[in-house]
């Protein structure tokens, strides 16, 4: 079981790495935004760019909520998820009729589109400042948010066991079969009648909600959203994670997820300043030499090991 | 009135600047179906070279400029042979992917050789003097633009329309088997006009320094402008790219010079009504 193997990964990184549970919580949360996007461009290859703008949509609502109207945790994240699902299906009404360089160009667009509004909007969202003071209360149970980060530790844990199942059953399904369909043929599933353009907004939606959990789960546990949640550099290090963990695959999301922000975290410990060229260097690579990614690997390993 | 002229001229510089870089990217992109995010790192390249040849070296301000072009197409052409070979086969997303990249590793060692401050170009003084043009008084470096715009976009439609070199480059443009099967040297077309887009976006960097700073992050700040200019232009076509180029830079000016507050959301809301309505672009398929 797939599913137990994270659940006790989770348990050894809890007990292994007591004081550097923070950047554990980043990568969970990563990984919830990656997850997303391997829905919308690893199974129904929608090749999206701007997936930061559904993230910090989340993130911006889940904000917003939880310093005017209630610190209540889950109905947060459901702000979140409704906030990136209503922004993805605004946009994709107009995307989704688009492909190939346009489609990637114009994600781009309405990125920094909402990332500007943003910045314009000072009042509501600090602008440039980012929108800080968000204060959450206990989860139920009575589990406040304490400062070592345990309990944001095993709230975002659980989180993204429950996307990950939700996935699972998702990509089982009639509707996730078709995504994968029309990522390998649009003509082939157009001539069979299945209404493309309208699968592929739904999955762009659910994709939405996902990615704004995962921006409400970072603004809830970091306290603070920052104008950069709706930058072109979150969408295009959300596309390397999955493409150095390999798309079209559950776990390869959280595996890229885990690479890339480990090698991040490493390099940038080594040289501050030059770490942008270590990640270049191992995107070259990894698109060069790994197509198919890190879990690529795992499988060919497995089918060596395993006859 | 003066307002309305000065909104044109600005925006028109501006866009000419658009359209030196921009039109590379453009030929490539229609000629390879590679969209190349590394684009602006050779733009990178030529200015960070000219500041380091004419700011720390005090070379002439021309000479620096030649030389720092002619070092981003040695770049270029070296880049073309050990990594872009191998990306135009790839898929879309790999492409992608492939050149940020590129892009990070340029904007790395820019920053690790000159530092992420602002990279100043000093202008000679023979440029920073006002020419009356009898209607209007202009900073000679801003008719420079002008001039160097319009001079590239002659040059090209020399080369593209009256040249044997244009006459395979519009036909790998429309049809790469076709032209690989009738003998055209395909890979040789693509290697040269990848090295003079990069030369061209290298001239673009330095002559826009005034309106668009160099510096270690210039690659992902600016390439969504450029790519937005290629595709309202439709991929592959120098006209179509020069028409978008000028018309988003005087709508990104005349946004900005009146309603400052929303001007970058304007620009980009005209940008996708533009590329919605427009399904095909102009020029997609000619090159010229």
């Amino acid at each position: 079981m797939p599913e137990l193997t994270i659940l006790l990964a989770g348990v050894v990184l809890f007990l292994l790495m007591p004081y550097s549970l923070g950047f554990v919580t980043r990568v969970i949360i990563f990984a919830i935004l990656v997850l997303s996007l391997d829905l919308v461009l690893g199974y129904a290859g929608i090749a999206t760019l701007g997936q930061a703008a559904l993230y910090g949509t989340g993130a911006y609502a889940a904000g917003l909520f939880a310093v005017h109207l209630s610190g209540n945790p889950l109905a947060g994240l459901v702000v979140g998820a409704f906030a990136g699902a209503g922004m993805a299906a605004l946009s994709g009404s107009l995307l989704m009729r688009l492909s190939g360089l346009k489609l990637l160009v114009m994600t781009i667009a309405v990125a920094q589109i909402c990332q500007e509004v943003a910045n314009k909007m000072r009042g509501v969202t600090g602008g440039s400042d980012g929108l800080s003071n968000i204060l959450v209360d206990p989860l139920p149970g009575g589990f406040q948010f304490d400062f070592v980060g345990q309990t944001g530790y095993w709230y975002a844990f659980a989180v993204m066991m429950a996307i990950v199942l939700l996935m699972r059953v998702l990509t089982k399904s009639p509707l996730g079969l078709s995504a994968r369909g029309i990522h390998q043929s649009e003509a082939r599933m157009n001539a069979i009648g299945a209404p493309v353009y309208r699968r592929r907004l739904v999955i762009y939606t659910i994709g939405g909600a996902i990615a704004g959990i995962a921006g409400a789960l970072s603004a809830q546990i970091t306290g603070l959203v920052s104008i950069d949640a709706l930058g072109f550099i979150i969408s295009a290090e959300a596309v390397l994670m999955l493409v150095l963990g390999g798309q079209g695959r559950i776990y390869g999301a959280i595996i890229g997820a885990a690479a890339f922000l480990s090698i991040q975290h490493y390099a940038s410990g080594i040289d501050p300043f030059n770490w942008l060229f270590f990640v270049g260097a191992m995107v070259l690579l990894v698109v060069m030499v790994l197509p198919s990614g890190l879990i690529g690997l795992l499988t060919l390993a497995k089918g060596k090991f395993q006859p | 009135m003066w307002f309305v002229s000065s909104i044109l001229i600005d925006g028109f510089v501006y866009g000419m600047v658009l359209f030196i870089i921009a039109v590379g990217l453009s030929v490539t992109m229609g000629l390879m179906r590679v969209v190349n995010l590394a684009h602006g790192g050779f733009a990178l390249i030529g200015g960070a070279t000219a500041h380091w040849l004419a700011f720390r070296h005090g070379v002439d301000y021309w000479a620096a400029a030649a030389l720092s072009i002619l070092l981003t197409m040695m770049i270029a052409a070296a880049a073309e042979i050990s990594l872009y070979r191998r990306i135009y086969a790839m898929e879309e997303l790999q492409q992608v992917l492939a050149t940020i990249g590129i892009a990070f590793i340029i904007t790395a060692t820019v920053n690790f050789l000159f530092g992420s401050t602002i990279l100043a170009i000093p202008l000679p003084q023979s440029l920073q003097d006002p020419v009356d043009l009898g209607f209007r008084i202009l900073p000679a470096h801003r008719l420079l633009v002008i001039l160097v715009g319009l001079g590239v976009l002659g040059l090209l439609h020399l080369l593209v329309d009256r040249t044997r070199f244009g006459v395979s480059l519009r036909a790998a443009v429309d049809n790469r088997q076709a032209a690989a099967g009738i003998g055209i040297d395909t890979g040789r077309i693509f290697a040269i006009t990848f090295v003079t887009g990069s030369g061209l976006a290298a001239l673009g960097g330095i002559l826009g320094a005034e309106m668009m700073p160099i510096e270690a992050s210039y690659p992902l700040r600016y390439i969504v402008l450029v790519l937005i200019v290629t595709i309202v232009g439709g991929m592959g076509s120098v006209n179509g790219t020069f028409l978008a180029a000028l018309g988003l830079g005087i709508i990104d000016t005349a946004a900005r010079y009146m309603l400052s507050e929303y001007g970058t959301i304007i620009f980009y809301a005209a940008m996708m009504v533009i590329v919605l309505l427009r399904r095909e672009g102009a020029g997609e398929r000619a090159a010229a």
